[in-house]
């Protein structure tokens, strides 16, 4: 308050002229997607995802080989058994238990919902970066026939596919992808138009940059975030999709499980008040696709510089 | 405005040609025929049979033999019912479907908007954190999962509701829930965002600067804007609604097209998996369809922008 400021001789020297300390930046630069993780890391919501996500997929790593049973081995004098010491979820009407089947379906429910998301990745990224790049006719040609597959219903023609093809894992990847990339190209297509006509890409051009550097160095780069968060909500809608197939039994095949056809399994039992055997299924699939959404969702509020504050 | 009309009617026409023909290229790579199975059939009534199917014409020919079936409305028999062609299937199915989708429908609307305009009038305040709580719990929980366990709650332990079919209204009441509750949760989360958005326009000052009731302005200013982004999902909305309902069908035994869609499945039953999805498809895009020309007339800033086009 009224503390006296000393005033001494050296305040009056005159300051040296040097611009190049003046210009000099005295903090660290926070790279774009450093301030994008500094901003995800204050969203409570999204960082709960993002703990639940690793706990999941460590789990399913390693749930299947942590109390000593086999997801598919049959033991008929324990059927039906509640959750206890031995079998720590209880186990199924065949007697296999179903911790391990749990996070063996984990396995399975998140591998297909990752590889799903990454091939619609792949699949989006090139079909749409040809789209925009070429432009003119082949892209009105390739986003018609790209709009068209789109208006078909998607779960009816995984259903479908699946019906020709046999049950399994990658017969489900494959039914999923053969539709799912649509979305995804439709957005790399927008993003790269919109950043087509941004100034520092026309520089580029000007300045002689080759097609290959504009897109490492401006195009990819600059439309990685909405892609990210297309991704990241990509894999709750496989998982979910997967779910279902498996649910109506044209998906994964006992002795193998997935969420799906674990609840399915279970359907039966609940007449008979197994509910824990429909809870548990239930329970993962719902805090999966909680925990992708959220993320999702607090991906596409830090990627948003409007938001900033 | 007509023109616009007729130009996304003939791609919705073009659409569900292609659906068509997708789905016949699909059900047709199938290995082996129909009547392959019964090995006990003389070869003549085999040889009769293929050709009161033209089974045995080449594929082109059974394609436009099948395009004008189809144009005819007629989706031709069943091969598992010796009675029933797929037309009397989907004459007995139709209305039941139409009822479930339709209640769900009204109820998601209603309640999502509700809810929606509650949060972004009470932001970051209970009511707020309860509508989006309610939004997470629909997008998180598969409908499969949520139906089982209303059956297991609602129905079998405390007996509100019958546990299935499809009889009086009481009977409706669950699957309709289980059926609304994906979006309906949408729907509250993008009428919160939109709200939320409108509400911090000028114009919304304006009206509450010039003296309006609170009530008129939330009503006749914010509610009314605010409803136009939720127009454009309704469209995709409803064709979720449509595919989810043949899990929803099959888990509550409601005797509609989902149910023979997934009984047809089962069966390996091809003109019934065929002429429902073709059906499927055409109710989808004809919504669609009618969604995209419903959006144009309500908002007049896209009559403007197509006119000048």
């Amino acid at each position: 308050m009224a503390g006296k400021i000393e005033v001494t001789e050296e305040m009056f020297i005159p300051a040296e002229n040097n611009f190049q300390e003046a210009d000099r930046i005295s903090r660290p630069t926070i790279s774009y997607w450093s301030d994008v993780w500094r901003r995800l890391r204050a969203n409570k919501l999204a960082m709960t995802g993002l703990v639940l996500i690793i706990l999941l997929c460590l789990m399913a790593i390693f749930g299947p080989y942590m109390n000593g049973f086999t997801y598919y081995e049959q033991d008929f004098t324990k059927k039906n058994l509640a959750p206890n010491a031995e079998h720590w979820f209880g186990t199924d009407a065949s007697g296999r238990d179903l911790f391990t089947r749990a996070w063996y379906g984990a396995r399975i429910s998140l591998f297909i919902g990752l590889m799903a998301a990454l091939i619609d990745f792949m699949l989006g990224v090139i079909y749409g970066g040809i789209s925009a790049i070429r432009g003119g006719r082949t892209d009105n040609i390739m986003m018609r026939i790209a709009e068209v597959i789109y208006s078909i219903p998607y779960l009816l023609m995984v259903i479908l596919i699946m019906v020709v093809l046999k049950p399994g894992i990658f017969p489900i990847i494959i039914a999923m992808t053969i539709t799912g990339w649509i979305p995804m190209a439709r957005l790399v297509r927008g993003q790269v138009l919109q950043l087509k006509e941004n100034e520092y890409v026309q520089a580029a051009k000007v300045a002689g940059a080759k097609l290959s550097w504009t897109l490492r160095k401006h195009l990819i780069p600059n439309s990685m975030g909405p892609i990210l968060v297309n991704v990241t909500l990509t894999i709750p809608t496989a998982i979910f999709a997967e779910a279902t197939l498996s649910f109506l039994g044209l998906g994964i095949q006992p002795p193998q499980a997935s969420w799906g056809s674990l609840t399915n399994d279970a359907l039966g039992s609940i007449l008979i008040g197994n509910f824990y055997q429909l809870a548990i299924p239930a329970l993962l699939i719902s805090l999966t696709m909680f925990a992708f959404n959220v993320l999702g969702d607090g991906l596409q509020d830090a990627l948003d510089p409007k938001l900033r504050e | 405005m007509l023109k616009y009309v007729l130009h996304r009617f003939m791609w919705a026409i073009i659409t569900l040609w292609a659906t068509i023909t997708i789905t016949f290229i699909i059900m047709h790579s199938i290995p082996g025929d129909p009547f392959a199975k019964e090995g006990t059939m003389p070869e003549s009534v085999y040889e009769n049979l293929q050709r009161h199917y033209n089974l045995d014409k080449p594929k082109i020919v059974q394609y436009f033999f099948y395009l004008k079936q189809v144009a005819l409305l007629d989706f031709g028999p069943s091969l598992k019912s010796k009675t029933l062609t797929v037309n009397d299937y989907i004459e007995k199915g139709f209305p039941v479907s139409f009822h479930l989708g339709a209640q769900a429908m009204i109820i998601a609307v209603f309640f999502g908007l509700i809810l929606g305009v509650i949060a972004s009038l009470y932001r970051k305040r209970w009511p707020d954190y309860t509508s989006m709580i309610i939004a997470i719990i629909g997008i998180s929980v598969p409908s499969f999962v949520l139906a089982t366990l209303l059956i297991n709650f609602l129905a079998v332990k405390w007996s509100f509701f019958p546990v299935a079919t499809w009889k009086s209204w009481s009977h409706t009441v669950l699957p309709s829930i289980a059926l609304a509750m994906m979006p309906l949760a949408y729907i509250a989360r993008l009428m919160r965002t939109s709200m939320i958005e409108v509400l911090n326009q000028d114009y919304i000052l304006t009206a509450k600067a010039k003296g309006l009731r609170k009530n008129a302005v939330i009503i006749k200013h914010a509610i009314r804007n605010a409803l136009m982004p939720v127009v454009t999902i309704l469209g995709i909305l409803t064709a979720n609604v449509v595919t989810g309902s043949f899990v929803i069908e099959h888990i509550f035994g409601i005797p509609g097209i989902g149910e023979m869609f997934v009984k047809g499945i089962m069966n390996r039953d091809y003109p019934v998996i065929l002429g429902s999805t073709v059906f499927y498809s055409a109710i989808l895009i004809f919504l669609i369809f009618i969604v995209d020309v419903v959006y144009t007339w309500i908002d007049p800033r896209i009559k403007v922008t197509g006119a000048s086009k």
